[in-house]
């Protein structure tokens, strides 16, 4: 592609920095939104989560006093929230609500402004000046936290006396600015690489079961051997950069200790890798044949907080898959089952969902493209006749030869014109519908929660039964014990081990239900919450594709309507 | 034989006459194809209508059915006939099967054919042709009768494309230094030479690029039609407000479609087709060079045998050979052949001169009207887009209060 197209990224990028319209605007009172404080319980995100619905309107444009009725002075940012990166059509100086979401963060008001160079004079009633109304560092929120990825760098694996030479692998600076409190400081920057990255999702995931997560980027080890190097990494540094403001934009997990560790311990990341699999590796090859021989106690409390794994899980995973097995042929159902129904139509819903936006994603890359050819191809005729014009120019003998030129040069350069309008329509287009891009990764996110939820009710299932299984040989060893006179003394032992074992299991069962419960509402908090964020994503993307659209077709048009006036004495019906 | 009468002022079907009845006129229209014959021979006939008051014409008004071919006939044998002329160029005579008789092609190719026919009318010398008048009167099988006839004497297309290639070849010859030419030299003829081989280069490829944005006008058709249907089904799956806004969204995405699926037909008819003319205009211009280089060459080539012929014949007179009057009845007849060479050589030459005026000033007046056609057909789309879109806005407005 030509140079330009390069620009035209790099500007999709900064300018996704940018695009941080964000306007509230109630009858008159200024939101005041209690921050979602750092306690990590569960337990408060859906007060928090109240409190932030209650307060929380969708946008109502207000018609200022001049002509223009898309423009609207903006009020202020709503605190404490993200705001979409999407832009809305910003240079059209709209105004819309930035429904908090998985998107970026704030920018800083000081970036460059819009790349759509030279406003055409009179034209557009979207005028491209930079009043752009967000802009105004007056308006920006008192809160905001803001993270770039950047500067890739190749680094030596320590010496490892099993592999010989050393590995590289590549790390990232990650800099974070932002005036949260929790935050030791305002500006600060780590290194770290992407193993990092999979801890932290890891470690999240653990910690913030139900929730929508978003989806980190892939480990794609297949594309680093196929792509060359550099274009790689810029990659992996652009999705990095993506997921880690979507993480700072969600409510709650902005405020987790995994990620505020993320962002500011300096040298190597003071994460343990999952608490399951590589750091009990030892532990769990010791302990494993016991387990497999059914013994070694119930199933901690501790451990029923976290679905099973690899390693020391074996055993558990053997009986939930056995519980799994049983639960599809329609086994002894225990009775966290109820609103099962209620939550499967929800499934499917989400389902479809995705599919159409899957599929509406398609066609909107489908149309990106159509839209660029259009301004390519519109862009290359004008060249030739421009050329031709030239031609005609050092060639001409005749006057009519000159006139024809000059009408020529007319067409030409309005063609060109024309076809840069539809340059930047395309790119504007672009950052509007990438907000069903972006939704195709919030419901894998949907996906993971849904997930937690099915296998916190498997981890109860597969306790419920075993409960009932040692309860049942409790019953049959009291009963055989009874019958000899005097007791039983080994089978008294073996009852009083087993009652142990129950009481145990009981405790467990317990926390299982317990967090069973806890995921299916953060679940729900999450999905209410995403189904008002994707109402209003969708309504601000449809509204920002519109004004686009609009803008650039009245740009567009004076710029025929113009070469028609010039050619008007041509203007009766060819025959 | 060609004709060599003063030019009548005779107005065709573009200019209104200033007053019908006194004022000669001479007014064509091409119309009505119909479709006849089956299968491979299967062809589209034409309603050729004449309305004129000059004598040579019968009557006011005369209606002939034409095919392709019988235009083919008069464009081959004006060529023959009005050397140095730039003969009106035919639309191509092939076309992908399937595209051939679909209703666009057929109007296109009528429109085209009109043009050819009213351009003929409207020329000073060749309105004068008794073969235009064979054309728009004569009784079918008169037609076909002259057709069948004409087709084997006359040059064909291939032997024209033959003949470029001849001057095209002699003209690099001449500038690798092949070999001598029999060409004329003077600069003002060779600067026309390389500007109309030129601008066929450029007019080609605007032609190309025109036609190509003739498809991208579809290929945003269809996809805004596919975007709008996956909107609309996206839009099922929400609740309100969303998915009533996805639903107009999706409608007008539709309905913008079916605007620019017209106005790709628009373009390739008023803008596209303008420039294919304009090139075979040129192509047409490149076999009347070709034609006056035959003419060149012949007259070249009969002065120096009257030249030699007539020192034969002094030598022999000297001699006071027998062979003398032999030798005389030969250089007259030479002679007679030379002049005549010369003569035809020289209308061609002057011929060409006024015709280049009129090409030239023909052409700003057909390109102004296309590129006028397309800028008020882009504008047209242009605000109509802006409109359907912008009618979205209110209803937008309304959802975010939902």
């Amino acid at each position: 592609m030509m140079g330009s197209e390069n620009d035209d990224e790099s500007h999709l990028h900064s300018s996704k920095e940018e695009m941080e319209n964000l306007f509230l605007r109630e009858d008159g009172d200024p939101l005041t939104i209690n921050h979602v404080n750092g306690d990590k319980s569960n337990s408060n995100y859906r007060s928090a989560m109240s409190t932030l619905s209650d307060s929380r309107h969708p946008s109502i444009v207000v018609t200022p006093a001049d002509s223009d009725p898309l423009f609207a002075p903006p009020s202020y940012y709503r605190e404490s929230r993200s705001p979409r990166s999407k832009p809305n059509g910003g240079d059209r100086g709209s105004s819309y609500l930035e429904p908090p979401s998985y998107a970026d963060v704030i920018f800083s008001p000081f970036d460059d402004i819009s790349e759509i160079n030279g406003s055409e004079d009179g034209g557009s009633r979207h005028s491209q000046s930079s009043d752009s109304l967000s802009r105004s560092p007056s308006s920006l929120s008192s809160d905001y936290i803001k993270i770039t990825v950047s500067n890739p760098q190749k680094e030596q694996e320590a010496t490892n006396s099993m592999i010989p030479g050393g590995s590289t692998y590549i790390t990232y600076q990650i800099t974070t600015r932002t005036n949260l409190s929790e935050y030791g400081g305002s500006d600060f920057s780590v290194r770290r690489r992407f193993r990092d990255i999979v801890t932290l999702a890891d470690r999240l995931a653990e910690s913030y079961r139900g929730f929508c997560i978003p989806p980190r980027p892939d480990k794609s080890v297949v594309e680093s051997q196929v792509m060359q190097k550099q274009e790689f990494v810029e990659q992996r540094r652009v999705a990095l950069e993506k997921y880690l403001r979507r993480l700072v934009a969600h409510p709650v997990i902005r405020n987790s200790d995994e990620l505020k560790v993320f962002l500011q311990a300096q040298g190597k990341l003071p994460l343990a890798t999952s608490t399951y699999v590589a750091s009990r590796m030892l532990d769990g090859a010791v302990k494993l044949p016991k387990q497999l021989f059914g013994e070694g106690g119930g199933a901690s409390s501790v451990e029923v907080v976290q679905p099973a794994r690899g390693g020391r899980d074996f055993l558990r995973l053997f009986k939930e898959l056995r519980q799994s097995v049983s639960n599809d042929w329609g086994g002894s159902k225990p009775p966290v089952v109820e609103e099962d129904k209620e939550f499967l139509e929800k499934k499917e819903k989400m389902y479809d969902l995705e599919q159409q936006i899957i599929n509406a994603s398609q066609q909107a890359e489908s149309l990106v493209k159509a839209q660029q050819d259009m301004g390519e191809t519109m862009g290359e005729m004008g060249l030739a006749f421009i050329k031709l014009t030239k031609f005609e120019n050092e060639e001409a003998v005749f006057n009519s030869q000159r006139a024809r030129a000059n009408d020529m040069k007319n067409f030409a350069t309005s063609a060109v014109k024309a076809s840069r309008f539809y340059r930047e329509l395309n790119s504007q287009t672009v950052k509007h519908l990438d907000t069903l891009h972006d939704y195709l990764g919030l419901m894998m996110a949907v996906q993971g929660a849904f997930a937690d939820r099915s296998s916190a009710l498997l981890t109860v299932q597969t306790l419920l039964s075993e409960l009932s299984s040692l309860g049942a040989r409790a019953e049959k060893l009291e009963a055989a014990s009874s019958k000899v006179f005097g007791g039983d003394k080994s089978r008294i032992k073996k009852i009083e081990e087993l009652k142990e074992t129950i009481k145990v299991t009981e405790d467990s069962k317990n926390v299982a239900i317990r967090e069973y419960e806890q995921i299916k509402e953060n679940n729900w908090c999450e999905v209410e919450r995403l189904d008002r964020e994707r109402r209003a994503d969708f309504l601000n993307m449809m509204k920002g594709f519109v004004v686009n659209q609009v803008g650039y077709a009245e740009k567009i048009a004076n710029v025929w309507t113009k070469v028609a006036e010039e050619t008007s004495q041509y203007g009766r019906e060819s025959s | 034989m060609e004709s060599t009468e003063q030019p009548r002022n005779i107005s065709g079907s573009m200019q209104s006459p200033r007053s019908p009845s006194s004022h000669p006129y001479l007014s064509v229209s091409v119309t009505d194809p119909v479709k006849l014959g089956n299968g491979v021979q299967a062809y589209i006939s034409y309603r050729v209508i004449t309305k004129t008051n000059l004598p040579e014409y019968q009557g006011p008004e005369k209606i002939v059915i034409r095919r392709y071919s019988d235009f083919v006939w008069l464009r081959d044998r004006l060529f023959e006939k009005y050397k140095g002329i730039f003969i009106p160029p035919l639309p191509e005579k092939s076309a992908v099967e399937k595209f051939r008789f679909s209703a666009e092609f057929i109007e296109m190719r009528r429109a085209a054919l009109d043009i050819f026919v009213n351009r003929i009318a409207l020329h000073p010398e060749l309105q004068q042709s008794e073969d235009l008048r064979t054309f728009l009167q004569a009784d079918e099988e008169t037609m076909d009768r002259f057709r069948f006839q004409e087709t084997s004497i006359f040059k064909k297309p291939a032997d024209l494309m033959q003949m470029f290639r001849d001057v095209q070849s002699k003209v690099s010859d001449a500038v690798l230094g092949k070999e001598k030419p029999v060409e004329e030299t003077t600069a003002d003829y060779e600067k026309l030479k390389h500007y109309i081989f030129e601008l066929e280069n450029h007019l080609t490829e605007a032609q190309k690029h025109a036609y190509r944005l003739v498809k991208r006008h579809r290929e945003l058709g269809q996809s805004l039609l596919d975007f709008g249907k996956a909107v609309k089904l996206l839009g099922a799956c929400e609740g309100e407000p969303t998915g009533k806004a996805f639903s107009d969204l999706g409608t007008k995405s539709e309905l913008l479609s079916i605007k620019l699926q017209k106005e790709a037909q628009q373009v390739l008819m008023n803008f596209e087709e303008p420039l294919k003319d304009y090139v075979r205009y040129v192509q047409s211009i490149k076999a009347t060079i070709a034609e006056r280089g035959t003419a060149f060459k012949q007259h070249c080539e009969l002065s120096e045998t009257t030249k030699l012929k007539e020192i034969n014949l002094d030598k022999l007179m000297l001699t006071r050979s027998a062979k003398v009057g032999e030798a005389e009845i030969e250089y007259r007849e030479i002679k007679a052949e030379s002049e005549e060479a010369t003569r035809r050589f020289e209308r061609i030459v002057k011929r060409m001169e006024d015709e280049i005026v009129r090409f030239q000033e023909q052409k700003t007046e057909e390109m102004g009207v296309a590129f006028h056609q397309f800028a008020k057909g882009q504008a047209r789309l242009a605000n109509s887009v802006a409109d359907a879109w912008r009618s979205l806005l209110p209803k937008l407005e309304a959802s975010y209060s939902v």
